[in-house]
């Protein structure tokens, strides 16, 4: 019993989301029928025609709880803090749980079950939320709904899948695309959801220091080796018709593209030196409260002066949590980062304030 | 000096009680051991077991679990099928009079009479809660945004009691002169049933998971706070306007649950780090029970004497705790 003294680890929770038919189940099978000794409880929104062949399946009806705090984004999935106490009390019997959400989900309130819950943020964590995406559909969803733009906005892995359905062009213009709304998730391809595993859960630290080496300008210049590992399987060769063709957007025809749109989601990196911690958390508090509607995610690691740890923070909407991490490497530039991934966000007033943050 | 017999349980307590003299534990890896006389385990349930209560006659208990079934056991270890619904998870029960179990899973909830008639009751959002009134065959069901009064038995009209937000927990006062939810907001809703005058019962730093009615209804006391909270509910505005009591007081651990005395003005309080406090109304006089152990307390309940109280936790320990030798 010597193990059960330590305090309890949170349990990791991977969040699926995607359109019908994008290949959710088909991903969610091959994580479960894949032999990496973890046993997941999986969360199901409807039994859907495909059958998911698990022990612990739990199918839960969506169920959007208002707070009583006047604040309209602060929802959360009642049914998914009632599931997961359930879940609790058989906690030897999992390791992990997988929540698969409906095709049209708002991915907010499930995110935000995971930060706003008590007892919920005691017992699980979020890992990662991993967006499936049909590459032959996906541009289409995206004009139609602002459900697929949500969904890719606030996922920190995506899976651009059914790849053999389109050309290399319309998949070049796919990951523009999804780059222009989210250059911070982690872009993988497959052809019927055949993707490494490992690539996909239990991603959690991995993906917040990704923050830091990750500059989205960088990406659009084509150094994909900055973000791909020596394992990467993406094939860099088309990387300069994904160049040109975002260039050519730019100059071309920009009055169509999609940044052009005020209201289309955006994404917005701020960097700083080290930071005043007496200036940052009003000013922090202060935007996630006025913009918070339009705020999708928001991530950030932060220098605060004469504090020798990295301080983590992310946020949904207008919830901001935030932790110390670890202490800083010697040989690791001191810099604050700050990503949000939004709508109507103004760059230039969120610059300026940030800023003026910096320590003295 | 109390002492404590511990009994061995295979996980999380979701519910202990008495049946009779033999205490029960249930645990939410589907196990139930009854410690009498001698001691009897069973498991009535193919996987998970996820509630627990007393009949009303007190000659079994009533379970639900993962697999969609619920089961009334007796003190032996026999067990049969009350009813099912196959694929939802029941994690939601009552036990009400003449062998009526309420039982609930998403949006509706369903009583199966002890004729064996059943009768459905849809909601358009979330059950949060069941609770069958002292008298009648009258079911509370709290709900999102309040919470609805069925009758059981009949086709009378129900009353809805509406009040914005997620209700959970519910239970009636012993005197049915009111109805108390516990809320997803750190709060305590209550009406009083004569008028529907709303009462909000605020200041919780966390979740109120555990009530207890102390004897003849005079106190409500509750869980979520770094002391167990006891609402008055003598006179005739119950606790609007009143301070409720503080028991317990902790600096640093929350109380997760209670269980009040059954003939005396003192309530068993349980907190997070697993121990447990005996506290008297009068002069908040505190009598240790058990030291802290490995996990939250979970659920407690006083045999009819009040001599013992049994305990689970979280961390799968239980006992029982002896006030007499």
């Amino acid at each position: 019993m010597t193990a059960t003294q330590d305090a309890p680890a949170q349990i990791p929770v991977t969040v699926l989301t995607g359109y019908l038919g994008a290949g959710k189940t088909t991903l969610l099978n091959r994580i479960l029928t894949e032999n990496h000794g973890q046993r997941y409880a999986v969360i199901v929104n409807e039994f859907g025609e495909v059958g998911i062949d698990n022990d612990l399946l739990v199918e839960s009806d969506e169920e959007i709880f208002e707070m009583n705090n006047g604040c309209i984004c602060c929802t959360v999935r009642g049914d998914l803090i009632r599931t997961v106490q359930n879940l609790m009390k058989r906690k030897n019997a999992f390791d992990a749980i997988i929540v698969e959400t409906t095709g049209v989900a708002d991915p907010a309130p499930v995110a935000q079950t995971f930060f706003m819950d008590d007892d919920v943020r005691a017992s699980a964590k979020l890992d990662a939320v991993v967006a499936v995406v049909d590459a032959r559909h996906v541009l289409q969803r995206l004009e139609d709904t602002e459900e697929a733009e949500d969904q890719v906005a606030f996922a920190d892995v995506i899976l651009i899948n059914k790849t053999d359905l389109v050309s290399v062009e319309e998949l070049a213009t796919v990951e523009a695309r999804i780059k222009a709304i989210n250059p911070y998730a982690v872009l993988h391809r497959s052809e019927r959801c055949g993707v490494d595993i490992a690539k996909v859960l239990d991603r959690g630290a991995f993906d917040l220091d990704r923050i830091l080496s990750l500059d989205p300008h960088f990406l659009e210049h084509g150094h994909h080796e900055q973000e791909c590992g020596p394992d990467c399987d993406h094939d860099h060769h088309h990387h300069d018709h994904d160049h040109g063709h975002d260039h050519h957007h730019h100059h071309g025809h920009g009055h169509h593209h999609h940044e052009e749109d005020p209201h289309s989601v955006k994404s917005i990196s701020l960097r700083a030196g080290d930071l005043n911690p007496d200036m940052f958390f009003p000013w922090i508090n202060q935007v996630t409260q006025i913009q918070g509607p339009n705020i999708l995610r928001m991530k950030g690691i932060l220098a605060f002066k004469d504090d020798p740890q990295r301080y983590v923070i992310q946020g949904v909407h207008m919830i901001v949590e935030g932790d110390h991490q670890r202490d800083w490497k010697a040989d690791e530039p001191r810099e604050s980062r700050l990503v949000f991934i939004g709508r109507d966000l103004n760059w230039d007033v969120l610059k300026d304030s940030f800023q003026a943050c910096a320590a003295q | 000096m109390p002492t404590i017999a511990p009994i061995d349980v295979d996980g999380f307590v979701v519910r202990a009680g008495f049946l009779k003299d033999s205490a029960w534990f249930a645990t939410g890896e589907g196990e139930i051991a009854f410690s009498g006389t001698g001691e009897t385990r069973c498991r009535p349930h193919k996987a998970g077991l996820l509630a627990a209560e007393c009949t009303h006659d007190a000659t079994g208990l009533i379970t639900s679990g993962d697999d969609g079934c619920i089961y009334r056991t007796a003190g032996d270890g026999s067990s049969v099928l009350v009813a099912e619904r196959p694929r939802k998870w029941i994690d939601l029960i009552a036990a009400g009079p003449s062998g009526a179990v309420a039982f609930a899973s998403g949006r509706t909830a369903w009583v199966r009479l002890g004729d064996g008639r059943e009768k459905e009751f849809a909601h358009e959002r979330a059950v949060g809660g069941l609770a069958f009134a002292p008298k009648g065959m009258r079911l509370a069901v709290s709900r999102y945004d309040g919470a609805t009064l069925w009758w059981a038995g009949t086709d009378g009209a129900p009353v809805d009691l509406r009040w914005k937000g997620a209700h959970l927990g519910v239970s009636f006062s012993p005197d049915g002169k009111y109805l108390v939810t516990s809320m997803q907001e750190n709060a305590l809703h209550g009406w009083r049933l004569s008028d529907s005058q709303d009462m909000r019962m605020t200041g919780y730093p966390a979740k109120v998971k555990s009530f207890s009615w102390s004897q003849k209804g005079k106190y409500l006391a509750t869980s979520g706070a770094n002391a167990a909270i006891l609402w008055p509910f003598f006179g005739k505005t119950g606790p609007m306007g009143q301070t409720p009591l503080q028991l317990g007081t902790r600096g640093d651990n929350l109380v997760s649950a209670v269980a009040c005395h059954p003939q005396e003005e003192v309530v068993a309080v349980g907190y997070q780090d697993g121990m447990i406090l005996m506290c008297r109304f009068a002069d908040n006089a505190e009598v240790l029970l058990r030291r802290p152990g490995q996990g939250p307390v979970s659920s407690m309940d006083w045999d009819m004497a009040g001599d013992r109280l049994v305990f689970g936790t979280e961390a799968g320990e239980a006992g029982i705790v002896s006030l007499r030798d």
